[in-house]
């Protein structure tokens, strides 16, 4: 994002539009629409107090998604959730190697989405937040290093455990039915 | 590569995040091999599956309008405003100050026009002073136990000033001195009073006040006013008098 665009364009014009997204991550993280509000609601605030002081030329939807998760992990669901997974500290930055695909990873691939979403509530925060800013923000590994504030060796592994523990969860619940 | 090599890089490869000849060597691989083609199709469609499963939440229209208000540019509305009360309470400023310098100025004219009726009224009278005297080593004494304060007068010799005598006055309840020295027949008041009748101005400052010329000063915690109806030059000589002897 170029300093002239940061010169020309309010913090409305480019905050407005990651709205729908940061909504949606918050309540993912929060797992209710009360605290996921106010979460957005700090998050937006925060970001428009300092806004003057943000870095043109860095990545302005990172920064939003860093105080969106800095407010969560200050937040009471945060708070206890902080005590009972490691946010930041699971990881050895090595990439885990992909489990190799049986019949039975095919047929968890071909999950529905009900029993996806279920799953993903299912994961730790620190899983659930990696893959949703990998796979539905469809960040790269350097933003979500920005967002997240971890080294991008730290994004790769936990990616690869949060698929890992998905799949797991998956198939649990397709032995169950 | 062998495919077990290729299958543990196929999340990285879909992420779009292998270097690029790997991303060309994998493109290659993957068209090509029967055993990885359907993995990687798999992989591809739970992303799609994770992808809408993650897009769950949306919120609702009273909360974006509550953001988007949050989210408004405010900067010029404040800069707008700042300048708005900057400049109300500059007014303010100068509303006050002026009423102030208005306030002051309309006690110290109170206060010269009472000097001035002093002066007259006392040259009026039949008994002008109260201990008649040309030498100051009388006139001085005489106020001892009179007023709660005590003053120096100047030695006139070789001056064209004599002093006439002194008298006890008041100005706003307070006590002072009021001498009367004369010049080539132009009677001049002098009034000394303790530095607490308000609404002289600081420092020496000449004034004129129904023709008389006034000039006051501070000395210490003692103020003095000289007044009448000669010439500035005489009133500034006989303040220098004055103001040269230590109190």
């Amino acid at each position: 994002m170029s300093e002239e665009r940061f010169q020309t364009e309010s913090f409305e014009e480019l905050a407005m539009p990651l709205f729908d997204q940061l909504y949606n991550f918050a309540h993912w993280l929060a797992q209710n629409r009360e605290e996921a509000e106010d979460l957005v609601q700090e998050t937006y605030a925060k970001a428009l107090k300092g806004f003057s002081s943000f870095q043109p030329g860095t990545n302005f939807r990172a920064w939003m998604y860093r105080i969106l998760r800095n407010s969560f992990l200050t937040s009471r669901t945060g708070l206890r959730v902080s005590k009972t997974v490691s946010l930041d500290s699971d990881d050895d930055g090595v990439p885990v190697p992909s489990v190799p695909d049986t019949p039975e990873s095919i047929l968890i691939e071909r999950s529905d989405e009900r029993l996806v979403q279920t799953a993903m509530t299912a994961l730790p925060v620190n899983f659930r937040e990696v893959l949703l800013l990998c796979e539905v923000e469809e960040m790269s590994y350097q933003e979500i290093a920005e967002a997240l504030s971890i080294p991008i060796g730290t994004v790769m592994s936990r990616l690869s455990r949060a698929r890992q523990a998905l799949r797991q969860l998956l198939r649990q619940k397709l032995q169950r039915t | 590569m062998a495919c077990e090599q290729w299958q543990a890089k196929l999340d990285t490869y879909l992420d779009g995040e292998l270097p690029a000849d790997e991303m060309h060597a994998f493109d290659a691989h993957v068209r090509t091999c029967p055993q990885c083609a359907p993995l990687a199709l798999g992989r591809v469609q739970m992303r799609q599956t994770i992808r809408a499963a993650g897009k769950q939440f949306a919120p609702t229209p009273e909360f974006r309008r509550r953001i988007q208000q949050t989210a408004k540019p405010r900067k010029s509305w404040n800069r707008g405003w700042s300048l708005a009360w900057a400049g109300v309470v500059v007014l303010l400023l100068i509303g006050v100050f002026t009423a102030y310098i208005g306030q002051r100025r309309g006690r110290r004219d109170h206060l010269y026009t009472e000097l001035a009726d002093l002066h007259v009224a006392t040259l009026a009278s039949s008994n002008p002073v109260d201990v008649v005297s040309t030498d100051r080593h009388t006139v001085k004494p005489w106020f001892q136990g009179k007023l709660p304060f005590t003053f120096n007068l100047p030695d006139l010799q070789n001056t064209d000033f004599t002093l006439l005598g002194g008298r006890v006055t008041y100005l706003s309840q307070t006590p002072g001195a009021h001498l009367i020295y004369q010049v080539r027949k132009h009677d001049i008041s002098v009034f000394i009073f303790q530095d607490r009748v308000d609404g002289v101005g600081a420092a020496s400052e000449f004034q004129q006040k129904s023709n008389f010329n006034i000039k006051s000063w501070r000395e210490g915690d003692l103020l003095y006013f000289v007044i009448g109806d000669a010439a500035v030059s005489d009133l500034n000589r006989l303040s220098d008098l004055l103001r040269a002897v230590k109190s």
